[in-house]
């Protein structure tokens, strides 16, 4: 018996030593594709530094040029290079709060449809057909705001607003003006289409997630349907619904494409909603190709800086809400 | 005792907020429909071969949209080639090694924020790190901001893929002495590959509307290039510049190319959809 075992691994040794060399081979493929994984989860880091350094530096001689009153100036001026951000900022974020506060009741009611009142066959249909609304291009929203929406709204809608609200003091002042059709509100209501997929499909998930015990012991008190959605479903899954309201949020104040085609690009404020004003976005779409002079250029960069910052705080505290409610239910 | 108006006062209530549902969600099919509806009634009487197989006509000529079709594939196409590999690895690194460590964890929080961010600014920051540069803008630069808008799509959806296979089928490929990087490429990856195929899908879906970006990278151009080194016309750029245009023939094939967009990204989506659903359900 030893002396078998002795010859056999006597006959092997060059096995042995094949043997090792595979194992080297296969060890070094490992740590070599456990490393090329590594660097390309590290690159998702590099993309962000890099975007952040590359507009900081490009957007520097803007913010040296103008300092602290490139935020506050709001004349845009390209023949004399002056520059103030204020009037695409003061779009940018008016445009997105009012989309917020159409599509944010909008998508919470569909998605108590989607939770509570429809029939389970129609559920999934009715879901996708919502979400499709995210997936078509932005551009779409744009030439389809512009050609159909727009015309539609300055021909039917908008006569009517303005009469309406002329003798009221405060709206007078927010729906006056001649009926352009294209203006701040008609990108609002674009931007809130836009959003509203976003907002109800994070909803209703969130809503998906509520344990049935606690619903069915509301209903076993007598409560009512919506009593029951308001008073224990919304509070259940506050944080969940204010993630998905954030990630909207996000999504309108860096959409591009579509309120470049609705919003009449015109760099002052107006009181009125109905008037044209300009974004963040739309301004460096619309003039970044034409600029000519390092000045403009920079302060077209220096506009995408203050773009990215803001969306990227919106969007962090949209993701930190999401991942708190997913430990608490995961 | 029982009080009647405290009960139909919520009875009404109820009926309300379920009439403000049904509206709601009414409101937001019809939006769809409406949206598709005037796409179709628009973009389809230009749908013709001719679409297919001229270049992008000057104003008051006809014309397709060959060069503007040609030039989207090509930069869609390479665009893949440079962001799936790393969004795959990094999901892997994420679902595979690092999984609830602090880098992964890190990763995950900035790759979930670089998925919703706004594209125009992965746009400036290509023009800054190649086009200026370079000096000209360049198809290739086009490419590279697509490329870098398929990455976060790719790393989430291998991520989540991965995150399904059951780790059953990891043990045994373990128990069987097969070293890990093997194992998933061979065992993970295949199990995944619906999901995997998804992401792509959701990827391109995603890019090939992108216009904003390839405005200040890629630019556009009037005639047929295949020169990466420069300017390259693109389906959203051309309907971009024919739709604000004031020419008729102009503004009828950009609404052409929005159809065709449409349904591309559409048919894109739902495939995907079914995919991944089919995956579920066994």
């Amino acid at each position: 018996m030893v002396d078998v075992a002795w010859q056999e691994s006597g006959v092997s040794a060059q096995d042995v030593a094949e043997r090792a060399k595979v194992l080297n081979k296969l060890r070094i493929g490992d740590i070599i594709f456990h490393q090329i994984t590594k660097i390309s989860a590290l690159f998702v880091l590099v993309v962000l530094g890099g975007v952040i350094v590359s507009l900081f530096l490009g957007a520097l001689p803007a913010f040296q040029e103008f300092g602290f009153s490139f935020i506050t100036a709001q004349s845009w001026n390209p023949v004399t290079e002056k520059f103030g951000a204020l009037a695409p900022i003061y779009g940018t974020i008016i445009t997105s709060v009012i989309a917020m506060l159409i599509a944010v009741p909008l998508g919470l009611m569909i998605a108590m449809f989607l939770t509570e009142l429809c029939p389970m066959w129609l559920r999934r249909p009715i879901g996708i057909a919502i979400e499709l609304l995210a997936g078509i291009p932005s551009i779409i929203y744009g030439i389809w705001g512009l050609f159909v929406f727009a015309p539609f709204l300055q021909a039917r809608v908008q006569p009517g607003v303005i009469a309406a609200f002329e003798n009221v003091p405060l709206l007078s002042t927010l729906f006056e003006g001649p009926p352009f059709g294209i203006g701040m509100l008609t990108a609002s209501l674009i931007l809130a289409i836009m959003v509203l997929p976003f907002i109800t499909s994070i909803s209703r998930d969130v809503f998906d997630a509520v344990p049935p015990v606690l619903k069915e012991a509301a209903y076993g008190l007598g409560w009512t349907q919506w009593e029951v959605w308001r008073y224990v479903v919304l509070p259940f899954t506050r944080i969940g619904v204010i993630g998905g309201v954030m990630l909207g949020l996000g999504r309108a104040l860096g959409e591009t494409m579509a309120v470049t085609f609705v919003i009449g690009n015109a760099h002052k404020i107006s009181s009125s909603l109905l008037a044209p004003g300009t974004t963040i976005s739309a301004t460096i779409a619309n003039e970044f190709t034409e600029a000519v002079g390092d000045l403009y250029t920079s302060s077209l960069i220096a506009l995408g800086l203050i773009l990215f910052v803001i969306t990227f705080i919106v969007l962090a505290i949209a993701r930190y809400l999401l991942l708190r409610i997913e430990r608490r239910v995961g | 005792m029982i009080d009647a108006k405290l009960y139909a006062r919520r009875r009404r209530r109820n009926t309300l907020a379920a009439v403000a549902s049904y509206g709601a969600t009414f409101v937001g099919l019809s939006w769809l429909a409406l949206i598709l509806g005037v796409l179709f009634w628009e973009g389809f009487s230009g749908l013709s071969l001719r679409v297919f197989t001229e270049m992008t006509p000057p104003p008051g000529a006809v014309g397709g949209l060959l060069n503007a079709i040609v030039g989207s594939l090509i930069m869609t196409s390479l665009a893949l080639v440079i962001g799936a590999p790393i969004g795959i690895l990094a999901g892997t690194y994420m679902a595979e090694y690092g999984r609830h460590g602090r880098l992964a964890s890190l990763v995950r929080f900035i790759n979930d924020i670089l998925l919703s961010a706004p594209s125009i600014v992965v746009g400036l920051f290509i023009y800054e790190v190649m086009v200026r540069p370079m000096g000209h803008f360049s198809g290739i630069a086009g490419a590279v901001v697509l490329g870098v808008l398929v990455i976060p799509v790719m790393v989430r959806t291998t991520e989540d893929m991965l995150t399904l296979v059951p780790d059953t089928l990891r043990e045994a490929a373990a128990s069987i002495g097969l070293p890990r990087s093997l194992m998933i490429r061979q065992v993970a990856y295949r199990a995944a590959r619906a999901g995997i195929i998804t992401g792509i899908l959701l990827a391109v879906a995603r890019i090939s509307g992108e216009t904003a970006p390839l405005l200040f990278t890629a630019l556009n151009n009037q005639f047929f290039s295949t020169n990466l080194n420069a300017p390259m016309p693109s389906l959203p750029a051309v309907i971009f510049q024919f739709a604000l245009s004031p020419y008729k023939d102009w503004q009828d094939l950009a609404w052409t190319g929005a159809l065709i967009i449409t349904l591309a990204v559409l048919a894109m989506s739902i495939t995907a959809r079914a995919l991944t659903g089919t995956r579920k359900a066994s």
